[in-house]
């Protein structure tokens, strides 16, 4: 069952599959379906097996950096004596990106299992699931599923009865995208502004509370319970390209597009049967222009570069952008790109956490040179200077929001040079009619 | 002069701008203060209760006062001026009173595809807001845009309190309003 429409004959719902379903909601509910098999197994099983088993199936972590979770597991020294940590996080805020927020309302124990393994698999026996704080039907189910999973000795003292320890928490955010970048989450759990660490140190040497810390995605730890009842073959082999992109992804599709939602395919699919059959294709008398594929901070792809990729790590960056976190915003012919980046500029711009200079300033005055330019006052200096600009915003700062800032707007201007100089020469104004 | 209405309300109740003496939220023995202490027993630092704290307050009181930022130091042993700062960092605690009704339209980029401006527009014209962030002078309504509220798909949501509302054009606005309750 697919939401908030019938799922694809072509998805492959792994993650997706009970979503829309109110009784996979329930404790019992989910048990009925198969839930927490594998939490009862992993915890009579050692934590090195697990992360193997983790390791195998090429798991990469679905927030967006696509680092091998395995892997990630494995940096946590499981003998250090020191207590150790696991956040998960669910501060989707990603513009473009609603997959966490489905799973945390349709599937709350499939996240509170996989959040459990994973702790588990760490060595902690305390985990954090942060999520932001406008969220609060996802907080409401959440806290929900977690009580009657304390309740019932799933989790907690003792779980499962097999006398380990893992106790799990809602940590909710108050409005603030850079919470979602693993230090800064990490701060703001520990009642601090939410402003990135220097790294190193990395957080699985000292992370939350100056302790062994891992983060992990909401998609990411939720896909954990099916890789261990299932195995790490059958996991690799939902993939239909390269070995290094392996299992289902959700993809969250918005912008102008005839269905808008989330979809699970394998890793491999083509972006162009995903659009046009998936999806539905544009809407009435559109065409697709260009489109975002991996939530905002992604370069942007016309849609030609668009229809030639295979959806997986690989594959996205074969054509000059990123899988990311699978969030696909579609522009049509109908929208003036440069409008389009100026507004996502001013995104950036809002939730900069000013600690850095070029992040501060770079995201401010790219805003205001794009709406300059929007307002049919611009020059042609002015893209000079925004390219310029995005020389300093990236790599050069403590976290990467303001790298995120220019990459879409250096390469949409790139792309759709055209649209801004009409604006400068006078040529066309930005009014567009949406949808008309 | 009252910048809001005097009525606190279920769920997402704000408070009067009230002039009096501040009256503590974590009094000793009250509910809150129990629920504080239990809060706590969830973090190694007493500290990391302080996002928690202030949604207490602000559930409680409708904003976040001085005197409230005074109060929660106090509970979690930092300063004042160490609460300010992170009252400050996040967009969703109000340092004012505001509305009955907090209505946020978001308008990043996929919501002003679906045309998300327009929305805005039309709140603020239905709720007699001159401007936003500004309270309708009945003080039922603030409307703000919003950044990305992490359902694009569903656009424009708009949240009105703690509830959202999903697929929102102009022309739905007045009964949404209308459906609102007091």
């Amino acid at each position: 069952m697919g939401y908030p429409h019938q799922s694809h004959p072509r998805e492959t719902p792994v993650l997706s599959k009970h979503f829309g379903d109110l009784e996979a909601k329930t404790l019992e509910g989910w048990k009925a379906r198969g839930g927490y098999k594998a939490l009862a197994q992993a915890l009579h099983s050692t934590p090195t097996a697990i992360q193997d088993v983790v390791k195998a199936s090429g798991l990469r972590g679905r927030g967006g950096a696509g680092f091998p979770t395995g892997l990630k597991w494995s940096f946590m020294k499981l003998d250090d004596g020191k207590p150790h940590y696991l956040c998960c996080n669910a501060d989707e805020s990603e513009p473009g990106t609603f997959k966490d927020r489905e799973i945390m309302r349709w599937t709350p124990h499939a996240l509170i299992e996989g959040v459990a393994i994973g702790a588990y698999a760490i060595g902690a026996e305390t985990a954090y699931i942060y999520i932001r704080g406008e969220f609060t039907e996802p907080i409401r189910v959440m806290e929900a599923a977690l009580a009657e999973a304390r309740a019932a000795g799933v989790i907690g003292r003792n779980a499962m009865g097999s006398g380990k320890n893992i106790d799990v928490w809602v940590h909710t955010g108050a409005g603030a995208y850079i919470c979602g970048e693993e230090t800064a989450l990490m701060n703001s759990i520990e009642g601090k502004r939410g402003n990135p660490r220097i790294k190193p140190p990395f957080p699985a040497v000292a992370g939350l509370f100056g302790q062994p810390t891992t983060i992990n995605n909401v998609e990411t730890l939720a896909a954990v319970p099916h890789i261990l009842n299932n195995g790490a073959e059958w996991y690799k082999a939902m993939s239909l390209s390269s070995p290094k992109s392996t299992g289902s992804k959700l993809f969250s599709v918005c912008g102008n597009v005839a269905r808008p939602g989330n979809y699970e395919v394998v890793m491999g699919f083509p972006f162009k049967e995903f659009l046009y059959d998936l999806c539905g294709g544009p809407l009435p008398g559109r065409r697709f222009k260009a489109l975002i594929p991996g939530g905002s901070s992604v370069p942007v792809i016309t849609i030609e570069e668009a229809e030639a990729v295979l959806m997986d790590y690989e594959g996205f960056i074969a054509q000059g952008t990123m899988l990311g976190s699978g969030g696909v915003i579609i522009f049509d012919d109908a929208q003036s790109m440069p409008r389009q980046l100026a507004r996502l500029a001013r995104f950036y711009a809002h939730e900069s956490c000013a600690q850095c200079t070029q992040c501060r300033e770079g995201t401010a005055w790219m805003t205001k040179i794009l709406e300059r330019i929007v307002a049919g006052q611009g020059t042609f200096e002015d893209l000079d200077t925004i390219f310029d600009l995005a020389e300093s915003m990236t790599g050069k700062t403590i976290c990467v929001l303001s790298d995120s800032c220019a990459a879409p707007v250096t390469s949409g201007i790139k792309k759709f040079r055209g649209e801004f100089e009409a604006l400068i020469t006078g040529k066309r104004t930005a009014t567009v009619v949406v949808g008309g | 002069m009252s910048h809001g209405p005097s009525a606190p309300s279920q769920g997402g109740g704000h408070a009067a701008h009230d002039h009096g003496p501040y009256v503590p939220v974590f009094t000793p023995g009250s509910a809150r203060a129990n629920e504080l202490a239990k809060l706590m027993r969830r973090y190694p630092e007493k500290r990391a209760a302080l996002l928690p704290a202030l949604w207490m307050v602000q559930q409680d009181r409708g904003w976040i006062s001085e005197a409230a930022m005074q109060e929660v130091g106090e509970q979690l042993g930092c300063t004042a001026a160490y609460v300010k700062g992170v009252v400050t960092f996040y967009t969703m605690y109000h340092q004012h009173p505001v509305g009955q009704h907090f209505i946020q339209v978001c308008t990043t980029s996929p919501c002003l595809c679906a045309g998300a401006d327009k929305v805005v527009e039309a709140f603020l014209e239905h709720t007699g807001c001159k401007e936003l962030g500004l309270t309708s002078p009945d003080g039922k309504y603030t409307v703000i845009e919003v950044e990305c509220l992490g359902a694009c798909g569903f656009a424009t949501p708009v949240q009105i309190n703690e509830d959202y509302v999903e697929n929102v054009t102009p022309e739905k606005v007045p009964a949404i309003l209308a459906g609102l309750k007091d």
